[in-house]
């Protein structure tokens, strides 16, 4: 049976359109995906990531266990700060991609994909050989409400008052009113905004507190619709798409997460692929002219299959059809033209930087 | 939920407004609804062949692709220009400026087994 989360009935009074994702019930969108996608991207926009799941990582060895596990060098990473990294296999296959929150020097938190919990555990349980650490899976105490957009910080103020917000990457653990939160400057939808943990029982009283404090901001509920658009023109990946067992974060061009002075599960065959290139290579592509790419569609250079779309979406913001796509390695770069077979006709595309559209918060 | 009576239905939310042996095509009211941004429509070219059942236009929402189905057999006689540069036609005037296909039936019999406007409803009601 499908789990809901916390928010499940707000979801269905605000009109919310009910779809399962990875097991959960929650809203594709209330209005449409258009409107909440713009809401965003202009003001600001609220959303329900109670799927995701939490794991706490603690112990003398925390730190010099997750070093062995993660592809991402954490040497840097200071308490109240938040990483993006991924979880390989042997072989650099990524098991999830997930964040590390660095809550005390012998205390992590890991933020992982609703999809992929069991799977994360099992792979923790399994690879804890020796180190002196614990695990502890919190997510079904744990509600993640996200707010984002250029106005999220102002509004996040009406209820924090005097306090200093986090910048960027950092979080801090402190009360919204009387609710008990973990607040972290992060996102993924190329805005400003944050994320926050609070415990279930309090996630009714936050979201309803976060719409009244941004309803005159422009602030709207969002579905799973508008932060898939929205993660797509910021260029995200999202595990099952850009990131699989079967891809290596080096082959979805995203080597920022390779450690490249450790050595981690993985590590043996993602620093090859950095030495001598990956077989193959992520890229994105806009549709020159009119028609909407999506995951399977194959790519084609000069009438010859090169790859298969990842992810593909109409752009909200750019108006046109855009996607990513794992290609061949050699075939194609940036300024080239490439055709994405839809519904058997090509359609001409032009490869383009990625992310489409750059982060639009600011560093502070 | 506007479901004019004049129009004939499908099950898969079609309308067709028939004039002799001509029908005009589009999806209704509910459909339009239900793909919420439609951001792109894929039209046949006139002189193409319809057939009943197979798939004679295309929209796509951000999220979504879904297939027109042409409720007859004929020749595309017909098709919305103005569609493919404003696909928001569909959702702002369904059964207006939202048409998309005319034909010419080979077997205009083919339109009697088609729901009317009441029957539509009841069927739309019925969660499908």
């Amino acid at each position: 049976m499908a789990k809901k989360t916390a928010l499940y009935e707000e979801h269905v009074s605000l009109g919310g359109k009910i779809v399962d994702f990875a097991g959960w019930e929650l809203p594709v969108q209330y209005t449409t995906v258009i409107e909440e996608h713009t809401a965003t991207r202009e003001k600001a926009g609220l959303f329900d990531i109670g799927h995701m799941a939490e794991f706490l990582v603690k112990g003398i060895d925390a730190f010099s266990f997750l070093q062995s596990v993660l592809s991402r060098d954490i040497r840097s990473m200071e308490c109240g700060f938040a990483m993006y990294s991924t979880l390989l296999y042997e072989n650099g296959g990524t098991i999830d991609d997930l964040f590390v929150y660095r809550l005390m020097d012998n205390d992590f938190m890991l933020v992982v994909n609703a999809a992929n919990q069991k799977k994360d555990w099992d792979w923790l349980l399994k690879n804890k050989g020796d180190f002196e650490v614990e695990f502890e899976d919190v997510s079904d105490k744990t509600a993640k409400i996200d707010i984002q957009g250029p106005e999220s910080k102002s509004i996040l103020q009406k209820l924090t008052g005097d306090l200093e917000l986090p910048e960027r990457f950092y979080f801090i653990k402190n009360k919204i009113k009387s609710i008990e939160a973990i607040i972290s400057r992060t996102g993924y939808t190329g805005e400003d905004g944050f994320e926050i943990y609070c415990d279930n029982h309090d996630a009714v009283d936050l979201w309803r507190m976060l719409l009244e404090a941004g309803k005159d901001d422009g602030l709207v509920p969002c579905g799973l619709g508008a932060r898939d658009s929205l993660r797509i023109e910021s260029g995200y990946s999202l595990y099952g798409h850009e990131l699989t067992d079967d891809i290596t974060p080096v082959e979805a061009s995203i080597r920022f997460v390779i450690g490249k002075e450790k050595e981690f599960i993985g590590s043996k065959v993602v620093h090859e692929q950095i030495k001598n290139g990956p077989s193959r290579k992520l890229i994105a592509f806009e549709i020159t002219g009119r028609g909407i790419p999506r995951e399977k569609y194959e790519v084609q250079k000069d009438g010859k299959k090169i790859g298969e779309v990842t992810s593909g979406t109409f752009s909200p913001t750019l108006k046109k059809g855009i996607g990513m796509a794992l290609v061949e390695s050699e075939t194609v770069s940036i300024g080239d033209e490439i055709s994405v077979i839809i519904r058997n006709k090509p359609y001409e595309a032009l490869v383009v930087k990625r992310p489409f559209i750059s982060y639009r918060g600011g560093e502070k | 939920m506007n479901i004019p009576e004049e129009l004939k239905y499908t099950k898969d939310h079609e309308w067709l407004k028939i004039e002799g042996d001509v029908c005009t095509i589009g999806i209704t009211d509910f459909a339009q609804d239900h793909l919420t941004d439609v951001v792109f429509v894929e039209l046949p070219e006139v002189g193409d062949r319809a057939e009943a059942g197979k798939t004679i236009a295309t929209v796509e929402s951000v999220k979504a692709v879904s297939d027109v189905f042409s409720p007859v057999t004929g020749e595309v006689v017909g098709v919305n220009e103005a569609l493919p540069d404003e696909p928001e036609k569909v959702n702002e005037d369904p059964y207006g400026d939202g048409w998309m296909v005319k034909i010419k039936m080979e077997n205009p019999a083919e339109t009697e087994a088609l729901l009317n406007a009441e029957e539509y409803e009841k069927h739309c009601e019925s969660g499908d």
